[in-house]
């Protein structure tokens, strides 16, 4: 007997059945619209066959070889952040009926992914402060890009002005997304941002910046909305529970990386990117969208609307290309701010904001080591070393500590350290005393 | 052209004259059955020239979109403010209060490239 | 409107004071804060004890169809088992809880991964090379004709070839990715066999064409045996072939795209590579290139040094289309699949699905009219049209929504586009032939009810949690949040 294979459904006998009915001898005979000598099952490159055991003992065994994760002992953020995840955000999200269902053109037989997709809209424009939210994006990069796209669209003006603290691997997204339609990005530093009126689409903030800085919104959103172009923001949520949202600063668009709110870090995706916007640019934003409707007995029910924006209907007109929302990570985000809750997410943004200025001070009093912020931070800030990173992150990582991120190609010696709440006053004190040690 | 008088085109618009040199343009009642319920409707901004037959707005319902094409060229004076919010008109009352766009007409000889209501019931019959 | 919900929202059980999980301490020495001009005075949120969450959700779970719960034969879609053992090897520490910015001497089992899948996944298309960085079909595409360009771009700085040409049963995707790395879109129809009309083709394969988006099999389901001729067309007129990986189901182990002449394709790793949908995401779209693209892959590629594995930037490159290395979740579960099936276990796959479809489509046909009835087989999927059952009213909808009630989700409907009143079953290989049986049972039973007690479809769905909704509603007065009092 061939070798059967648990995922595929038909036994030998059903498959013989099948033939039998179609009057085939083989399934060969299925394939012959494909030219002969085109016919081709050479796999070579891929091993053999194993079962669900074996599977298990060679993956594990693959993730042995990566370093023995300790987040409480890792100091790194830039955009993905280690957090407390509640048991209750991966029992609930990995039920099969939310993991393993389709995207909910269905409504009648999808109300569970479309009510939570209304709640996790409701919970980004909270958090933003800000008219209305899309259901997600692929993760916060390419979720600016898309918010310069929208940008341009709203003004029909194709250059943009963005600051040259946002993160730099936001700027190579915005670059791969902009150029190719011959749309011009000026950086500009913060304290010399100089707009014509009718010149850029809009201004590109991030909030806080890369450097972990908390930037002069008031200031910034005047300048943009004097010359005529859209104040865009890409805001980390938990910062917006403590600082003011963006929306109260008048941003026209806020963007940002959702994966601080209940999503593993997992090497870098999947993550989820946020969208909102004011609502007069709602029919110009990309992604799907829910909304509250009745059904015909006149029960409130949940649908997706305004979908002639998108790609399966305007096609080459469509906002964007996007037909993902992230939804999964978009569960998992909202599972996460509804078990926190109000106070709980309020206590995490705060063990944040503490830990980090505690850090903060501790560090910068050792010999040599100096705090480059000027402005108030959130969580992340830079440190100037008096050696060079490369040599402390190694060192810190003889004694199992994964240090900041080595920023050096931008500030001498800099590191870019990240802490949140996952994080003790002993870890803290731990990483301060190896810091000591290390020159 | 008399007074209320109405052209039709082959993309289902209508036009009806008004007062002295102003046209109101519309779609028509086979137009808004094609399309469904109406949800939004954009057209160009009041003081937008435009050509015959060329593309002045888009009408839009739950899953398709359409390019609304003005019937005759001029300069567009006034569009229907009341489809904002209630572009069920369109669906209820197309030849009416469902009006889309009011035209100051450049060229009344255009009217010639259009059909009659009569032609155009035979025209619709053969779709 | 009715204030009658099914579920009530969050905000509607949310009570002070409550909280669903308990925290640690602040155990550092309280810092002053900035002034309060920069700071947030209130934000709503819900309140919950952890019960009231895990109600909430776990009711709201059952309110949806899923392939755990039932049979999804949605066309185009691929919705095949997704595997347990994968989410729970994605979900290993050592993969879940590393940062993506670490140093990659560290993360050797990460890249060690990638590198092997990026292999697999070139040898199973037949391509010289894979990134795994873009996170959606979608994304995949964009890729693909960002490299055309690219590629155009430095033959000629003054390259004219703008046009990327598409055939009108293509998904919407491709046109808007094609408009979105700012070429230009021209549609190319089908002729009457569902295969493409290369007199259209050759009239438009000139100086001005960049490339052609293909989907293979096409979006009918059908293997169109001009392949080889389209590709040499587009290659002589100076374009290049572009692959849509949607339809990869039918073909994986049976053939490669790159023999056929394909330049680029993209893979769904949630289609044919059974990663979870989620609800609507997150997919995964690796892009698989030739040597004529080779040195145009977006970043980062995972490259192997002396048993070191390392990402590097391709010297052409589009560049990064998101901020870190792609959806590595689910590029484990891929792994996973394919570990787990083998190189004898694909073209099972492939050959299960073809089967599966045309059991389908043989077992109904004279209940419902085949989209191109002059094929006599199809591939891993078939389209039916309604055509028949209109005139008794019924439209495909109508029977889309009839097939809730008998517990299948329903097909893909109204695409593509070029025929009537469309339904588009696609099996895959995960379902058995008694599955399959109860289904045509079912579709059977509904033909017969579209001729004798029509009304009943007119209605449907009756038994689900909700009825049909009033979508104008939705989109004419938008109510898109919760309010906040």
């Amino acid at each position: 007997m061939a070798k059967q294979f648990p995922y595929i459904g038909n036994s030998e006998i059903e498959q013989e059945a099948i033939l039998e009915y179609l009057g085939i001898k083989s399934a060969e005979d299925l394939f012959v619209d494909i030219p002969k000598e085109y016919r081709d099952s050479n796999l070579s490159e891929i091993p053999s066959s194993i079962s669900e055991m074996q599977l298990v003992e060679h993956l594990t065994l693959l993730s042995e070889k990566n370093i023995n994760p300790n987040p409480s002992k890792s100091f790194i953020g830039a955009g993905a952040y280690h957090h407390y995840i509640p048991s209750t955000v991966l029992s609930l999200a990995q039920r099969g009926e939310y993991l393993t269902s389709y995207t909910p053109y269905q409504a009648e037989v999808s109300q569970g992914t479309l009510q939570v997709t209304y709640e996790l809209q409701s919970l980004i424009t909270e958090l933003y402060g800000m008219d209305v939210a899309n259901a997600g994006m692929y993760e916060g990069g390419s979720s600016l890009a898309e918010a310069a796209l929208m940008a341009c669209r709203v003004k029909n003006i194709y250059k943009v002005a963005c600051l040259s603290t946002i993160a730099p691997r936001y700027k190579e997204v915005l670059r791969s997304y902009l150029a190719p339609q011959s749309i011009e990005i000026v950086f500009m530093d913060t304290n010399d941002v100089d707009m014509k009126k009718d010149e850029y689409a809009c201004l590109i903030v991030q909030y806080p910046n890369f450097y972990g800085s908390i930037e002069d919104m008031r200031a910034l959103s005047d300048t943009a909305h004097k010359s005529n172009s859209l104040f865009v923001v890409s805001a980390d949520p938990l910062a917006a529970v403590m600082y003011k949202a963006p929306g109260d600063y008048g941003a026209d668009i806020v963007v940002g990386e959702g994966q601080g709110l209940g999503i593993p870090i997992s090497f870098g995706g999947p993550y989820i990117g946020l969208f909102a916007c004011k609502s007069e640019y709602l029919r110009q934003m990309p992604g799907r969208i829910v909304g509250k409707t009745v059904d015909k007995r006149g029960d409130s029910a949940f649908v997706l609307t305004l979908q002639t924006r998108e790609q399966h209907i305007r096609r080459e007109r469509a906002t964007s290309n996007i037909c993902t929302s992230e939804a999964l990570m978009g569960l998992m985000m909202t599972i996460y701010v509804a078990t926190l809750g109000k106070s709980g997410l309020q206590q995490v943004a705060s063990s944040c904001f503490h830990n980090a200025h505690y850090a903060a001070e501790q560090i910068s009093q050792i010999d040599g080591f100096e705090l480059i912020n000027s402005q108030p931070f959130f969580n992340e800030f830079v440190i100037a070393c008096p050696i060079s990173p490369k040599i402390i992150n190694k060192k810190l990582i003889e004694v199992g500590i994964i240090g900041g991120l080595d920023i050096s190609d931008q500030i001498d010696n800099g590191i870019l350290f990240c802490f949140t709440e996952i994080h003790s006053k002993e870890s803290i004190d731990s990483l301060v005393d190896n810091l000591k040690h290390v020159n | 052209m008399s007074q209320n008088e109405i052209r039709y085109s082959k993309e289902h618009e209508w036009v009806k004259s008004t007062e002295q040199g102003l046209f109101l343009v519309g779609v028509t009642e086979f137009a808004q059955e094609q399309m469904g319920d109406v949800v939004y409707v954009e057209m160009d901004d009041v003081g937008t020239s435009c050509n015959q037959f060329t593309k002045v707005g888009e009408i839009e319902s739950v899953k398709a979109v359409s390019d609304l094409y003005t019937p005759i060229g001029g300069e567009i004076v006034e569009v229907n403010e009341e489809l904002i919010n209630n572009p069920e008109l369109v669906n209820n009352d197309p030849l009416n209060g469902g009006w889309m766009l009011k035209i100051k007409v450049s060229d009344i000889q255009e009217i010639n490239n259009l059909m009659t209501e009569e032609e155009y019931k035979n025209y619709i019959q053969q779709l | 409107m009715s204030e009658y919900n099914k579920m009530p929202l969050l905000m509607d059980l949310s009570r002070k004071d409550k909280f669903g999980v308990s925290l640690s301490d602040i155990d550092v020495p309280l810092s002053e804060l900035p002034e309060s001009s920069l700071l947030r005075e209130d934000i709503q949120l819900p309140e919950l004890s952890q019960l009231d969450v895990v109600r909430y959700f776990t009711n709201l779970s059952q309110m949806n169809y899923s392939i755990d719960t039932q049979f999804y034969p949605l066309g185009s879609c691929t919705m095949k088992y997704n595997p347990k053992i994968n989410d729970q090897l994605a979900s290993l520490k050592g993969f879940s809880n590393i940062h993506p910015l670490i140093e990659e001497s560290l993360v050797q089992g990460s890249l060690e991964l990638m590198f092997n899948l990026q292999s697999y996944l070139s040898n199973i298309s037949g391509m010289t090379a894979t990134s795994l960085s873009t996170m959606a079909g979608a994304q995949g595409e964009l890729a693909g004709v960002l490299m055309i360009k690219a590629f155009h771009e430095k033959q000629s700085t003054s390259s004219k070839r703008n046009v990327i040409l598409i055939p009108d049963s293509a998904h919407g995707t491709n046109p808007a990715s094609a408009s979105m790395a700012g070429f230009s879109v021209k549609s190319i129809p089908s002729d009457q066999n569902g295969n493409m009309d290369i007199d259209v083709l050759k009239e438009n394969a000139n100086e001005n064409l960049a490339g052609i988006m293909l989907t293979l099999p096409s979006t009918l389901g059908l293997f169109d045996n001009q392949i080889v001729d389209i590709c040499n067309i587009v290659h002589e007129a100076g374009g290049l072939v572009y692959g849509d990986g949607a339809n990869m189901n039918a073909w994986m182990g049976q053939t490669k795209l790159g023999d056929l002449g394909f330049d680029v394709i993209h893979i769904n790793l949630h289609k044919t590579f059974s990663t979870p949908h989620g609800g609507g995401g997150p997919g995964s779209g690796p892009v698989c290139v030739n040597d004529t693209l080779l040195n145009y892959l977006p970043g980062p590629v995972v490259q192997r040094n002396s048993n070191v594995y390392e990402f590097v930037e391709m010297p052409d490159t589009i560049g990064h289309l998101g901020a870190f290395h792609g959806n590595f979740g689910v590029l484990v579960r891929a792994y996973c699949y394919i570990r787990a099936l083998g190189k004898e276990g694909i073209p099972e796959v492939s050959k299960n699905a073809v089967m599966n479809a045309n059991y389908i489509m043989n077992k109904l046909k004279h209940a419902y009219d085949i989209g191109f009835d002059n094929r006599s087989i199809c591939m891993h999927e078939v389209v039916f049209t309604a055509r028949k059952q209109k005139q008794n009213g019924v439209k495909g909808l109508d029977i889309a929504k009839r097939l809730l009630d008998y517990g299948y989700h329903a097909p893909t409907m109204y695409f593509p586009l070029i025929v009537d009143e469309a339904l588009m079953v696609e099996p895959t290989e995960s379902e058995s032939k008694n599955t399959l049986d109860k289904f045509i049972d079912a579709m059977l039973q509904i033909a017969d009810e579209c001729e004798n007690n029509s009304e009943l479809l007119h209605e449907a769905p009756h038994n689900t949690p909700v009825q049909r909704l009033d979508e104008a509603l939705a989109a004419r007065q938008p109510n898109l949040k919760w309010s906040t009092k």
